[in-house]
């Protein structure tokens, strides 16, 4: 397991001024609990991934080891540590989606993008992943892309969300069926007006 | 203090001992694999698993602290179940690979699988495979064995202070790595093999060379530095197959340096293996008569007046009284045991030693060091410092070139004009030193080895004095050695005798024609231009420097093939014990001298080993008490004189290159290339 040659990599001014605001939210001695924001901060500033002089930059920011932070980066899966496409599309296939219709959903990506899962696509726009549970299982299934949930997909409404991306629109986070949020998908049952 | 009950025994345990620790203190032994007494807590592979009272689950015992009224099981068959189902889940991804794994025989797994594994496998399914990591030439990997302790991960981070090692990934695809391919930059990366439970981190020179159970184990010690580390020696036939530590609590506790442990493979390349004598400007072989007649003719020629001796880094105590009392008996005060001319004072004790001892490290709180760099120069007091570090409250200092030690040192100056101004009492230091509780001072021999050592040496005695760092029951001046042999020759006085020529006076005479016979007992790091025409005589194990000038080679034992006394740093008295005999017509060395005495007609009074070492003890009292660190009464030393302001500079440039059994190594020379090669070419921000 070893990413790609490293470029150099520093923030920029505005993010080491993030950066120190979210240091400054810990004790003083304590700067290695901002290490995950720190990461999610470089690897938005970074395309979406993190190379390896990003960790480095990092590390070196909160005064830690390399390792420390290569281990937490390849700890959770959320850090790319390869490069990855302008929007990417986490599907979740785990129990409650998948008995949902995750695998219709996920078809439908591969389908549109012509990719499968844990691919980009050659114009660079897309990369598609397998994910599990996203923790939204009330509005399953699932997908999530940039840091917006699209809610309730069918294959239908899944190839919509990425036609709409790939136009450059930002589609409508949330429930892609007529629904407020995880209210049940059928209208409220109870304490209805009048009722 | 806590009382608990474990098996119906009611036993008392200091606080904060964990319960694994209370079962062993009653004799119980628990199966462990990530728990190591010397390593942080991890309670990650649950083989340790007991029963106590009110809980639900079997405990890890040995992350759980003891409590008052504990009640622990460790017999039930509930015990036994969890722990067998421990050892199947560490199985599954195991492979069957025994037979042809180097652990196999002394492996922690397959030990603890004979009492709680099952005959045979349930798991069906696929076994993963992980690939091997490249640490560098030392420690070999096999990573698809590893059950993920992180032994290894807290060894480097804690003990050697090196933060490389680590966990990437997770669950099903957690491996051991450095992420970056890269070697260990670690001088004591060695014990990670011998901390690895299972065949995951191997020996890269030893791999696939012996079986444990054919190795004949020999505990001796070590003299590839002046530590003086305890070693097991393991031998097969009459070739060293691997050098593993042994425990010794003041000393090296159960680690060793990585020159110490893998440098054995030197002991095979490049022997002198039988007597030489130079003919017409060619070194041809000789027996043992031609070539000590031609010594003694030599000598004899020549007049006591105009033979010297200097003794090399390996000399045993034995071998330096020989050739001592010889040159007694031939009236030749010429002799050193300095061999890098370090200003050292041999008439106080404790002007030479490291005095606090290595485990007196532990109660120091500020520490001093003058031109040395313990990385280097020890590794294993490097080692204790760190340790130290760890426990807080200790404060490093340093004067000579900045240093990586793997804890903070703060750079006070480089060179003497420092050292002056805190001897003086001006240095704001001053204060820090005289304010500490059991401050202490290590001497290196990059301040003494150089034309004003003799003044540097009593600048620090005046420091030692108005620093107090000699008070009741505590002695905090230290001199680091970074030969085995210095401390026993100054000892027995293997220094210049009355009017003799030390080192420099020995080389100057010999390049002036003045001194015509030279004898190096394993005298190798000197510079032989310097000896002119002199008549040179070479007794030593190794086709190094000495022997490649010399006119007559008298082949010795290396330190692995001689029973031989060593006094190390601390000034404890060791003796090792012959593992291999040593190879073709080779022999101990101070038979040599002995048989040398009889052709130059001034026989020694000893026929035996045993007589000799009476002979040594009769001469110095203390070196009979072996194993123990003498108290040194504290006395005045050093000449003081005007000190050049030539920065300090720590005697060794190379970790692996420090003596000739080194410089045979083939280990050695990948190490020195792949570590030190590259200093050159490091950049600010390396590593």
């Amino acid at each position: 397991m070893s990413a790609p040659a490293p470029a150099p990599f520093a923030f920029t001014p505005a993010n080491v001024e993030k950066a120190n605001a979210i240091v400054a939210k810990y004790p003083k001695g304590k700067q290695q609990s901002a290490l995950l924001p720190l990461l999610d901060l470089a690897q938005r500033q970074n395309d979406g991934w993190l190379p390896r002089a990003a960790m480095d930059h990092v590390a070196a920011f909160l005064c830690l080891a390399p390792i420390r932070v290569y281990e937490v980066a390849t700890f959770y899966t959320m850090y790319n540590l390869r490069p990855i496409g302008r929007h990417h599309v986490q599907v979740c296939t785990t129990t409650p989606c998948w008995l949902r219709g995750s695998d219709q959903v996920l078809d439908a990506c591969k389908k549109r993008l012509g990719v499968d899962a844990g691919e980009t696509t050659k114009d660079g726009k897309f990369t598609l992943s397998e994910v599990e549970c996203l923790a939204a299982c009330v509005n399953a299934p699932v997908a999530w892309v940039g840091d917006d949930f699209y809610e309730d997909l069918d294959a239908g409404s899944m190839t919509r969300l990425l036609d709409d991306l790939a136009a450059g629109k930002q589609p409508r986070p949330g429930p892609q069926v007529k629904r407020q949020t995880s209210a049940p998908a059928t209208g409220p049952t109870t304490l209805k007006a009048g009722s | 203090m806590p009382k608990l009950t474990i098996n119906g025994t009611e036993v008392t345990v200091d606080a904060g001992k964990t319960v694994l620790q209370a079962c062993e203190q009653i004799g119980i032994e628990i199966p462990r694999f990530c728990y190591h007494d010397r390593l942080q807590i991890a309670g990650n592979c649950r083989m340790c698993l007991v029963e106590m009272e009110k809980s639900p689950k079997p405990i890890a015992s040995c992350a759980m602290p003891v409590n008052e009224g504990m009640v622990i099981r460790t017999n039930t068959p509930k015990v036994k179940k969890a722990r067998n189902g421990v050892m199947e889940f560490l199985l599954i991804n195991h492979p069957l690979d025994c037979p042809i794994c180097d652990q196999g025989g002394e492996c922690d797994l397959q030990d603890q699988a004979m009492a709680y594994g099952l005959d045979r496998s349930r798991y069906t399914e696929h076994k993963r495979a992980v690939p091997d990591k490249d640490l560098g030439p030392l420690v070999e990997t096999h990573m698809t064995r590893c059950i993920h302790c992180t032994r290894c991960i807290r060894f480097a981070t804690d003990i050697a202070g090196v933060e490389e090692l680590g966990t990437m990934g997770r669950g099903e695809h957690m491996e051991i790595g450095t992420y970056v391919e890269k070697a260990l930059t670690s001088e004591l990366s060695g014990n990670m093999i011998d901390l690895c439970p299972v065949g995951a981190l191997n020996s890269k020179p030893y791999a696939y060379t012996a079986r444990t159970w054919e190795l004949v184990r020999t505990e001796t010690i070590d003299v590839h530095d002046a530590v003086g580390s305890n070693i097991n020696v393991n031998a097969r036939g009459r070739e060293v197959m691997r050098v593993l530590p042994r425990l010794n609590e003041d000393i090296n506790e159960e680690w060793i340096s990585d020159k110490t442990r893998f440098a054995y493979d030197g002991l095979r390349r490049g022997r002198l293996d039988q007597p030489y004598v130079r003919k017409n400007g060619k070194l041809v072989p000789a027996t043992w008569k031609e070539a000590l007649t031609a010594v003694a003719g030599a000598i004899t020629g020549a007049g006591g007046g105009s033979v010297a001796a200097i003794a090399g880094d390996l000399a045993c105590v034995e071998s330096m009284t020989a050739l001592k009392d010889l040159f007694d008996q031939i009236g030749s005060p010429h002799r050193d045991c300095r061999q890098d001319g370090a200003k050292l004072d041999p008439s106080v004790r404790a002007g030479y030693v490291f005095n606090t001892t290595i485990a007196g490290i532990e109660e120091a709180d500020v520490c001093l060091l003058v031109g040395t760099n313990p990385r280097w120069e020890a590794a294993l007091v490097n080692a204790r410092l760190r340790k130290r570090y760890l426990r807080g409250g200790f404060l490093v200092f340093s004067i000579g070139p900045r240093l990586d030690l793997t804890f903070p040192v703060e750079t006070l100056g480089a060179g003497p004009e420092t050292l002056e101004g805190i001897a003086a009492g001006g240095h704001p230091f001053v204060e820090a030193l005289s304010a500490a509780k059991r401050p202490m001072m290590i001497l290196g021999q990059g301040a003494l080895a150089r034309a004003d050592g003799s003044a540097i040496l009593a600048a620090a005695w005046r420091i030692a004095v108005t620093c107090r760092l000699v008070r009741d029951g505590w002695n905090g001046f230290n001199v680091l050695h970074t030969a085995a042999a210095r401390v026993g020759g100054l000892d027995i006085g293997f220094v210049p005798g009355k009017g003799g020529l030390d080192v420099g006076g020995i080389l100057d005479g010999a390049s002036a024609g003045k001194t015509k016979v030279v004898y190096l007992l394993g005298a190798d790091e000197i510079d032989m231009r310097r000896l002119g025409s002199a008549f040179v005589i070479y007794q030593g194990h190794h086709g190094d420097a000495g022997a490649n000038r010399a006119d007559v080679i008298l082949p010795g034992a290396a330190y692995t093939e001689k029973p031989a006394t060593y006094v190390n740093t601390e000034g404890r008295v060791q003796q090792t014990k012959r593992v291999v005999f040593p190879p073709g017509e080779a022999r101990e060395d101070w038979s040599i001298v002995r048989a040398l005495s009889e052709a130059v007609g001034a026989r020694l009074p000893y026929d035996n080993l045993s007589e000799l070492r009476q002979r040594i003890e009769r001469a110095h009292p203390h070196l009979a008490e072996r194993d123990v660190a003498p108290k040194a009464a504290w006395g005045s030393f050093g000449h003081e004189g005007r000190m050049d302001q030539t920065p300090f500079r720590s005697p060794i440039d190379d970790f692996y290159m420090t003596n000739a059994i080194c410089r045979a190594s083939e280990t050695m020379a990948a190490c020195s290339a792949l570590y030190v090669g590259n200093a050159e070419s490091k950049t600010g921000t390396h590593g």
